[in-house]
């Protein structure tokens, strides 16, 4: 139970603000990106966190998913389930048979790796127009229904992204106390003291990388749904880049610090907008800042603070009393 | 029947030979003790046995079975593990959690049961931390297991790193200079710690430059130099070998 | 044969402004360890601010060497702000640092000169030269002249001069540069000032055959980094010999594939490489020591 109490609390408040707010804009559309960015962070962390492996090509899966259920619903008629389980399959087996070359390599080599899967998946997206409809992408998916019920207005829709991003959260804090999570730290902190225990460090890796593409690729098929409409540069090299900054932003390695990076990059451009020009330059400097000042990321920062006050407290109190 | 067997092992790097004509085998349950002055071929020779290095030619068999060139979990597996000398501990855990890594072995829940966190997994973590607990206080760290291991001194961290590799419940142990940088109270509880170990059933190779310490708790002593085979025997032999005397003295 | 030509015209053109960047790359990389994602609006910056003196009215050669102090300046600026107050950085928090500041400077741009492209003219007319069947433009042989100099002007640096061999002992080891008496933090300055004229000159050089605006960077600085692995991190001569490799793989297989696949050929050759030999191809091979 007290593990998971400050997830019951968020959980709480994401399914209160519809009840709260239904009708604001904040809820049922800024909401829905700010629950698509959560899952991907969340699912980026599992790999960049938890097991170390950076990664500057994660939008490549999240527009696969998206791809798959759009082409093949648009272009072949077919069911958005069986589209959805498509992609994941596609998914799947992509990244399982790149994750053992790829993740082989480490630091520098990794990352151009993973940012040149990225932007071939992109490059792909843009040329392959006869299939995505080119640079201006496509149109026009049906409308997905769960049991019978559609999904056919925004509050829907939000329901349906903070379901599945809680889901995605639960998954990822019940992952970091198990054996698995453990062996992704072990790979993180050493891989060869982790194979002397008898860890399987390429295959930890290998089913991460697996498992962090699918939670990607599955959010991809809904937000090309919820969207209606998919193009190349929801899928580009900066989106990568925009998710590998709120797992740093909050704090590599932390749940939670993901979520809070993902909330905070998503609302950033609404806060922007009033800069229009600036906004750009407003994003890379926060970037930098934050990353020279603050390395271990804003929430693990808050959360260090937090103890260390807290425990300054108790013993001054312990002081008084003795 | 020797646990471990060392057959004709080369090692070479690039037109260094680090280690060469090695032969030489280990008793089951006792204390091996390799020692040699500094770059002797000593932590090559580990990291060989562990396989984290493929000899050049030559092969290893444990129990029996050729091992040379066999991925290192899989060495893992079948019961040899090791320390470091430069600790290997995981920093980013605490002392438990390291401990926790060690019992990977003798649990197997997968990724996918672990996020929907399955009864059996309850189970199993029930079960793990339970194990962990044990080795932590066999080892006397029992009261800071919760604590992170980066906040721990060296002395303590060299201990935990032990105390993971015992939760592997290995055959063989492999120890990489366990009392470099410890204090005599430090070096003697460690001396305890290893015959307490051996006592229990598992075998040791330990790779020491402390001389009394080797030659108070081993029971077989093997000599290098230069990546060769010097001498081996008891301590008492060895302790009066002249080749070992001059090759430490740097003598004729 | 005639169509190889000029393949291999084209190819070693935008060969040679891949070397400049990837030379860039390794020497930030030699002295600090740092893989410098801004390297690309380096080139950017140099290009844009010569077209502006440009057409303010400076001469072209005043121009030209105005835009690479200005990005030599931007050079020693991302040093003493963005990299040594990160000290003790890790591999990723360096790497999103200068992503950081690649993204700032881009947007740095985009307030000066806007989303426009523009373009510098020809430093010595536009006659293209016909070698058979196949035509060079005069601004081609400037970039591979301009580039061969500066490749060996670096060479020498590094070879002969006091200063160069005091960074090449950094990047070795930088404790015992240290207590030899070099001022460590001194060189990582230069490196960074120097890498960034490479990159200006580089973006100077190819302005009047590319079209130039804020964004062009990106590309050219990612392509620079494939140079710079393809040819083994941290190798100078590496980095050359990546960069005009590069250059002509991605032509010869922009000409038979598609143009539109150009840039997706660069990287998918890196991830073979990547995955066959990960140190490149004069690169080391690196083992894990413990």
């Amino acid at each position: 139970m007290k593990r998971l109490a400050g997830y019951y609390c968020f959980a709480i408040a994401t399914l209160m603000l519809p009840l709260l707010f239904p009708d604001s804009y904040y809820v049922t559309v800024v909401g829905v990106t700010v629950c698509t960015n959560i899952v991907l962070a969340v699912s980026l962390n599992l790999l960049m966190g938890y097991a170390g492996q950076i990664s500057l090509g994660h939008a490549a899966f999240f527009g696969l998913g998206a791809y798959s259920s759009a082409v093949l619903t648009i272009k072949y008629g077919m069911n958005p389930w069986l589209a959805m389980t498509a992609g994941v399959i596609a998914v799947t087996v992509l990244s399982y048979v790149l994750s053992r070359p790829i993740l082989r390599l480490k630091g520098h080599y990794l990352a151009m790796a993973t940012l040149g899967l990225g932007i071939i998946v992109h490059i792909f997206f843009v040329q392959a127009d006869q299939f995505t409809g080119g640079p201006d992408g496509i149109s026009g998916l049906p409308v997905l229904s769960i049991l019978g019920y559609p999904i056919d207005s925004d509050l829907k829709w939000y329901w349906t992204f903070a379901i599945f991003m809680l889901a995605s959260v639960l998954f990822s804090l019940n992952i970091a106390h198990s054996r698995s999570g453990r062996a992704l730290a072990a790979v993180h902190g050493s891989e060869i003291a982790a194979q002397m225990l008898g860890v399987d460090t390429a295959k930890v890796k290998s089913h991460v990388f697996v498992f962090s593409a699918v939670l990607a690729c599955i959010t991809g098929s809904l937000f090309a749904h919820q969207q209606d409409f998919v193009s190349p540069e929801s899928f580009s090299f900066f989106f990568s880049i925009e998710l590998v900054t709120m797992v740093v932003l909050g704090g590599l390695g932390s749940t939670f610090g993901a979520v809070i990076g993902a909330i905070l990059l998503s609302l950033l451009p609404e806060v922007l907008l009033v800069f229009e020009d600036f906004e750009v330059m407003i994003f890379g400097a926060i970037l930098m800042v934050i990353m020279i000042f603050l390395p271990q990321g804003l929430f693990v920062a808050m959360e260090e603070t937090f103890f260390r006050l807290l425990k300054r407290k108790s013993q001054g109190s312990a002081d008084v009393t003795s | 029947m020797s646990l471990l067997e060392a057959r004709n092992l080369e090692k070479q790097f690039g037109g260094l030979k680090a280690i060469s004509g090695l032969s030489f085998s280990v008793p089951e349950n006792i204390i091996f003790s390799v020692i040699g002055p500094n770059g002797a071929g000593k932590t090559t020779l580990f990291n060989m046995l562990t396989s984290i290095y493929k000899p050049t030619s030559g092969s290893i068999f444990y129990k029996g079975n050729n091992i040379t060139g066999m991925p290192p979990h899989k060495v893992a597996g079948l019961g040899i593990t090791r320390t470091f000398q430069n600790l290997q501990v995981f920093l980013n855990m605490t002392a438990l959690e390291n401990v926790k890594v060690g019992c990977h072995m003798h649990s197997n829940s997968g990724l996918i049961s672990a996020a929907l966190r399955l009864p059996s997994v309850m189970k199993e973590e029930h079960r793990v931390r339970k194990m962990a607990m044990e080795v932590l206080e066999f080892c006397g760290l029992g009261d800071i297991a919760d604590m992170p291991a980066s906040a721990l001194p060296y002395g303590i961290l060299k201990k935990l790193e032990i105390a993971r590799a015992l939760a592997a419940q290995p055959d063989l142990l492999l120890m990489d200079e366990p009392a470099a940088g410890l204090n005599d109270t430090e070096t003697m509880e460690l001396c305890d710690l290893i015959v307490q170990i051996c006592q229990s059933g598992i075998t040791i190779i330990l790779v020491e430059h402390n001389m009394s310490l080797v030659m108070e708790i081993s029971h077989h002593v093997l000599v290098l130099n230069y990546g060769k085979l010097l001498a081996q025997g008891s301590p008492y032999e060895i302790q009066h070998n002249s080749k070992v005397i001059s090759a430490y003295l740097g003598g004729e | 044969m005639d169509q190889l030509l000029q393949f291999l015209i084209s190819g070693l053109t935008v060969g040679s402004i891949y070397a400049l960047v990837a030379l860039g790359f390794s020497i930030i990389y030699n002295a600090s360890d740092v893989v410098n994602f801004a390297q690309g609006e380096f080139v950017m910056i140099g290009a844009m601010s010569a077209i502006f003196l440009l057409k303010g009215g400076l001469p072209y050669p005043l121009a030209a060497l105005c835009g690479i102090s200005i990005t030599v300046l931007v050079g020693l600026a991302l040093d003493k702000l963005a990299i040594e107050p990160a000290k003790n950085a890790t591999v990723v928090t360096t790497i999103i640092i200068t992503i950081g500041a690649s993204i700032f400077l881009r947007g740095v741009a985009l307030l000066i000169w806007g989303k426009e492209i523009y373009g510098l003219p020809p430093f010595t007319g536009d006659k293209p030269i016909t070698i058979g069947t196949a035509t060079i433009l005069p601004q081609n042989i400037w970039v591979m002249v301009g580039t061969a100099a500066a490749v060996l002007a670096v060479k020498y640096f590094f070879d002969k001069t006091i200063m160069g061999k005091a960074i090449m002992a950094c990047s070795f080891n930088k404790k015992a540069a240290f207590l030899v008496g070099i001022n460590v933090k001194q060189m990582l300055l230069i490196s960074y000032g120097l890498s960034a004229a490479l990159g200006a000159s580089a973006g100077i050089l190819i302005a009047p055959i590319t079209f130039m605006s804020y964004g062009s960077g990106v590309m050219l600085g990612l392509k620079g980094f494939c140079a710079a692995i393809l040819g083994g991190m941290g190798s100078s001569m590496g980095a050359v010999v990546g960069g005009l490799l590069l250059g002509l793989i991605e032509t010869v297989g922009a000409g038979f594939i598609s143009s539109g696949y150009k840039d997706a050929i660069a990287f998918f050759v890196i991830m073979l490489v990547l995955f066959i030999r990960p140190s490149g191809i004069l690169g080391k091979a690196e083992s894990d020591r413990v």
